[in-house]
């Protein structure tokens, strides 16, 4: 039986590491992260995990400790959040071009500075290129759902690639809110074993990990790696089927909330989309067809069913909790580009909000609602709620 | 690595899967100017060979001990031009690759 327990997003990722069991885990710890590997340490203490926990001397090291328990063979996890993803980022690439299914949660929060420790995407949006699965989590039961997914996926012969599970700093890290737990055997058994195809521990066949790969063969290897994003994209179906099987939560790549009819739309990653859904009920109350998108999956990007989501609605305003300093918001160019091959181009909006943390407040984001339905969109002014104008 | 000529039958990642693989690896790809020997005019004194910083310069010693200098493999010559500098009778002309292109 699923226990129920009130707990932190933190925890509830926690615990989906637990249940997971990896052979190694290696952090260390950074605000609002921390707690994670804390509770996770804790159950290593305690024997609940079989997993080797490598306290390391900074990020750099964690990452660099993790691609090589990953290529030795092992299951492999860490979890970091902004400067410390910062502090990873070399390695970050060099974990995806190696192929390594390794799933890390990110406590997402602003790249500072000025020094900021609060929830913020510029972390996310830093290394979109890098090559790894990225998933967002609205809630702690999303953070929780998500990294066991992401195990599933990451590890499929034909995916290969690691990944990233994104939920809010403090917001959700630190909120308690109740979390579905599944049973420790329905999640062991869904995740399984890993077989890992190239393990460095092979020693009756021997192999060579992350060599020189100069301009003979690094393109072709970055293909590769394309394809592996490309089969991510066509497996996400299939694990999230089997995973509403064990949990009877149903995920897509999109989360659409009230879109049957909607004419105004707004897209929203992670947390803010609660906050959002509150408004769209409030406005569906007035009688305005208002609806919600949350992409669930940011990499690879659901193009297609961004495209179908959007083609035909009145508007379309996008909010990114993080700036691209002198081009467009990460989220809303992604979306911009989507629309271009839309039959019937809404108008569309950007608007940034909630930097280092600042509240976002319903009323707050009524203002592209409304703007929208006064038809005072304009696709190339970027727009921000709560600043101090 | 062995040679592939897809990124569909090239195991991912550039995981080397079968040891001593380095030797099929040509390093002469670097290389913008390559080494043509006049053989009228080498002494085949292998003071090339002595002095090529890889394993570019082809010889052999003959039967009646003296050696000769037979040229170069390309798949390791990065053209430095080294040979062509130490020839004491300069049989050694350094041609831009750019001469070779098909």
């Amino acid at each position: 039986m699923p226990t129920k327990l009130a707990i932190t997003g933190a925890a509830a990722v926690a615990h989906a590491m637990r249940q997971i069991n990896p052979d190694v885990v290696a952090a260390y710890p950074i605000t609002p992260q921390t707690p994670i590997v804390e509770y996770f340490a804790q159950f290593v203490a305690d024997g609940a995990v079989d997993t080797v926990m490598v306290p390391v001397e900074s990020e750099h090291s964690a990452m660099s400790a993790v691609v090589g328990s990953a290529a030795a063979g092992a299951r492999t996890m860490t979890a970091t959040a902004a400067n410390g993803l910062a502090l990873m980022f070399e390695i970050v690439y060099i974990a995806a071009s190696m192929r390594l299914p390794i799933v890390m949660p990110i406590v997402n929060r602003a790249l500072s500075g000025p020094i900021n420790i609060h929830g913020d995407h510029s972390d996310a949006y830093a290394v979109r290129d890098a090559g790894w699965i990225q998933l967002f989590a609205e809630n702690s039961q999303e953070a929780y759902d998500m990294t066991i997914i992401a195990t599933k996926l990451a590890e499929r012969e034909e995916v290969l690639t690691p990944a990233m599970i994104n939920l809010d700093g403090f917001i959700t890290s630190h909120g308690v809110e109740g979390v579905e737990i599944l049973d420790d055997e329905a999640v062991k058994n869904f995740v399984g074993l890993w077989e890992p195809k190239y393990p460095l521990l092979d020693i009756d066949n021997p192999i060579t990990h992350g060599p020189l790969d100069l301009f003979d063969y690094y393109f072709e290897h970055h293909r590769q790696q394309q394809e592996g994003l490309k089969n991510a994209y066509k497996a996400l179906p299939e694990v999230f089927a089997e995973y509403e099987k064990i949990s009877g939560r149903k995920y897509d790549f999109l989360d659409l909330y009230r879109m049957d009819d909607a004419e105004y739309v707004m897209v929203v990653l992670n947390s803010a989309a609660s906050t959002a859904k509150y408004v769209v009920d409030e406005l569906r109350e007035k009688g305005i067809k208002a609806g919600l998108v949350k992409p669930w999956v940011f990499t690879p990007f659901p193009k297609k069913e961004i495209l179908s989501a959007l083609d035909g609605r009145k508007a379309v305003v996008v909010l990114d909790r993080a700036m691209s300093f002198g081009k467009e918001a990460p989220l809303y160019s992604l979306i911009k580009s989507a629309l271009y091959e839309a039959k019937e181009k809404p108008m569309i909006g950007s608007y940034v909000y909630g930097l280092g943390g600042r509240d976002v407040t319903p009323s707050m984001l009524h203002i592209p609602f409304e703007e929208a339905i006064k038809g005072e969109l304009d696709p190339n002014d970027e727009r921000y709620l709560g600043l101090k104008e | 690595m062995p040679k592939y000529d897809s990124w569909k039958e090239m195991p991912i990642a550039g995981v080397i899967d079968k040891p001593a693989t380095a030797r099929e690896y040509n390093t002469g790809t670097w290389r913008i100017m390559r080494p043509i020997v006049n053989k009228d005019a080498c002494i085949n004194c292998m003071q090339c060979w002595l002095y090529c910083p890889d394993m570019a310069i082809e010889g052999k010693v003959k039967e009646d001990g003296k050696t000769e200098m037979i040229g170069f493999d390309y798949n390791y010559c990065k053209g430095c031009g080294t040979c062509a500098k130490v020839c004491p009778v300069n049989a050694i002309e350094m041609k831009p690759e750019t001469e070779f292109l098909k």
